[in-house]
């Protein structure tokens, strides 16, 4: 029985994100079933879909895997020092306010050897896309722990099994002021594109967490299979729930039985960091005002209670 | 209400030109406003913070942005970033966040992204004397951050040329796209004297090197140098979509993780200073048409051996100052040339360290050369110069 050939059928040299890829520089450095490429994909899919004028898009990485990223996005981009993309990104955005400023980094990068910047950016509601590529591990290096390695995890600087507390980036995020704060694993690819752009268009601090698999880093000494088993374990374990209490929102990415926890959890208004004299500072700082203003009368009215 | 300052007729201009009696940090910071800074990130420290401050109060005013930064990590961060996006950038700092800034700096000369950065130098090392003098970070100025690469140090001896050097330092920065420093001492950066500032049409200015192909033109190579060895930079958002990396790059800008890349990008980056070296340096000569011993100073050690030098002359010792207004490049060809003179004797170097610049008037002379040292805290006075001068 033959089947005949869709007569719509055609094939096409390209595809519509190519011109956001530096094709040239394929093949790409990345592990087979690493997170990352699904991530830059979920980005420039973002780019081409925001509206936004592609040359007024730049993207600025930190150190390690996933500070590649930025020389695979053919818009204006900078690979900085490790720890140093979040205040590199803040003269670019602060400078030129009308430009669309993403971070792409790993969780090492941002929130150990960058933890200050990424605190200090969040409080002053820079107007930053962070996109926190989190795989529990330094994978560049070949697999060390870091600030979000499981407890209990094993990796070439825990041999033992780490016995640290790790971070919860979204609870850290919230705490220390960020406008928008996300949590998504590379599974969730629309969800995480969708985020992405609402990031892009929101002016404030964005953070967005991705889990991302490492199978050559982090999956190897923990047995964790290969990638595709870790993305059946995102699709067992991962809850949507965006109305989630973040300090209960910690992830242990080794027992399989416990939800990860995954959603838009944060989306506030907040006036925007804008250090130059003017119309626009007058309203952050009446803004700001009247913030402090409730924030004393709510105080006053528990007070009464008591 | 807080934040609510904004420019009014009695704000004062962006070039205060006349003559004031003026703080030599205070006269840093409106040389950078002459010169035309943009965007300035700093931390504050003793003994540069009045730069900071006094940036914090003017630069809003004249329509530029000032950026309080976490530490210094960041603020050296701050400044490669918005000069990425087309800025004139400055930040202010000493010893401890001069330290702080170095993998940075690495950045900005692997990544020939231009800026300004002002080391007010204090008794070191680590914490060392906050509030009192030392000129110790000359060598990390040069060498500081990891591997090879050029940069372009001048050193004021007066609040005036805490102002003219400033500019200078924005303009050399432009044109050879590297970090520029203005390593100041904290004695000239606390020093009160007449600053003569001229109209702002008088104010020099070079800008960097700007792309003449446009967006999107395939030619364009944005790490193709040009003959002087200084390619054309494209800024942030207009459209060349331009990689800048601290990775060893090749033309496009794209990592080349190989030994001939690396090869041909680094002996550019140090010979790119090298070739330019003679728009860079400069100099004061003081009595040395005749001299038998030259004294080789600089920053506020350079006013003591002025001194030196004229009271040695009174007692019939024939003796002459070098002094170095840019520390690096060393000029190397004149202390060379006074090193082959007849008259020339020997060469007497003060500094406040331990012996830093007297290692580079030995390499380029066969003749004594005495180091007067200070570990810091105090300034060498004309009396102890004039000592070995007239021994």
């Amino acid at each position: 029985m033959s089947v005949p050939a869709p007569a719509a059928t055609q094939f096409v040299e390209e595809h519509p994100i190519d011109t956001l890829l530096r094709a040239d520089r394929f093949p790409h450095i990345l592990c087979p079933a690493c997170g990352i490429g699904s991530v830059i994909h979920c980005y420039v899919q973002a780019i081409s879909e925001s509206g936004i004028d592609k040359a007024q898009h730049v993207c600025v990485s930190g150190i390690g895997c996933s500070g590649r990223a930025a020389g695979y996005i053919n818009v204006d981009s900078y690979h900085t020092t490790h720890g140093r993309a979040v205040p590199f990104a803040l003269g670019i955005a602060v400078y030129r306010p009308e430009l669309c400023v993403t971070v792409i980094s790993g969780d090492g990068d941002l929130s150990s050897i960058g933890g200050n910047h990424l605190i200090h950016a969040a409080r002053r509601n820079v107007n930053l896309n962070i996109i926190c590529i989190n795989n529990f591990n330094y994978g560049m290096t070949g697999g060390q722990a870091g600030p979000t390695t499981p407890v209990s995890a094993k990796s070439s600087t825990t041999p033992f099994g780490s016995w640290e507390r790790p971070f919860n980036l979204p609870h850290l995020a919230h705490a220390v002021g960020a406008s928008l704060v996300s949590r998504w694993t590379v599974l969730h690819a629309r969800q995480l594109k969708q985020t992405i752009l609402k990031a892009m268009h929101k002016q404030g601090f964005a953070f967005i967490e991705v889990l991302s698999p490492c199978p050559t880093g982090f999956g190897r000494p923990n047995d964790r299979g290969d990638g595709i088993e870790d993305m059946r374990r995102y699709r067992q374990r991962c809850v949507i729930d965006d109305e989630a209490y973040l300090p209960d929102i910690d992830i242990d990415i080794t027992d399989d039985t416990s939800p990860i926890v995954v959603g838009n959890f944060v989306d506030i208004d907040r006036p925007p960091f804008q250090p130059v004299l003017g119309a626009p500072r007058r309203e952050v700082a009446k803004v700001l005002a009247e913030n402090a203003n409730q924030r004393t009368r709510s105080r006053e009215s528990v007070g009464h209670e008591h | 209400m807080p934040g609510t300052v904004s420019a009014t007729a009695s704000t004062p201009p962006r070039v205060m030109t006349g003559e004031h009696f003026m703080v030599g940090d205070h006269a840093c910071a409106e040389g950078a406003l002459a010169a035309g800074l943009d965007f300035f990130a700093g931390y504050p420290i003793t003994p540069s913070t009045e730069i900071c401050e006094r940036l914090a109060h003017r630069l809003p005013q004249v329509g530029g942005t000032f950026v309080q930064m976490e530490d210094e990590l960041g603020s050296i961060a701050a400044i490669l970033g918005a000069s990425a996006a087309g800025a004139r950038t400055l930040t202010a700092t000493s010893g401890p966040g001069f330290s702080l800034m170095m993998e940075n700096i690495g950045l900005a000369a692997m990544m020939e992204i231009p800026c300004v950065i002002v080391d007010v130098m204090r008794g070191s090392p680590s914490t060392g004397l906050p509030t009192l003098v030392g000129q110790a970070d000359v060598f990390q100025a040069r060498w500081g951050s990891h591997g090879d690469y050029g940069i372009v140090a001048y050193s004021p001896s007066s609040p005036q040329e805490c102002f003219d050097l400033t500019i200078r330092a924005f303009n050399v920065a432009d044109r050879l796209r590297i970090p520029v420093f203005v390593l100041m001492d904290e004695v000239i950066g606390h020093m009160t004297e007449r600053v003569v500032i001229p109209p702002a049409q008088q104010i020099p200015r070079v800008d960097r090197k700007r792309p003449s192909h446009e967006p999107g033109d395939a030619v364009f190579l944005p790490f193709k140098a040009d003959a002087d060895l200084i390619p054309p930079m494209a800024h942030a958002g207009e459209g060349y979509n331009v990689h800048f990396t601290g990775l060893t790059h090749d033309e496009r800008g794209y990592p080349a993780l190989n030994a001939q890349t690396h090869e041909q990008l680094v002996t550019r980056l140090v010979n790119k200073v090298a070739v330019h070296a003679p728009e860079a340096i400069l100099t004061e000569e003081v009595d040395l048409d005749d001299a038998e011993v030259v004294v080789v100073a600089f920053g506020c050690t350079a006013r003591s051996a002025r001194r030196a030098v004229a009271m040695a002359r009174q007692q019939g010792v024939k003796a002459g100052l070098l002094r170095l207004i840019s520390l690096w490049p060393f000029p190397e060809e004149r202390v060379r040339d006074l090193g082959r003179r007849d008259a020339v004797k020997r060469f007497v170097v003060p500094e406040i360290n331990m012996g830093q610049m007297c290692r580079e008037v030995e390499r380029l002379t066969h003749l004594p050369v005495q180091s007067i040292n200070r570990a810091g805290g105090a300034m060498i006075t004309p009396q102890s110069i004039l000592e070995v001068l007239v021994s």
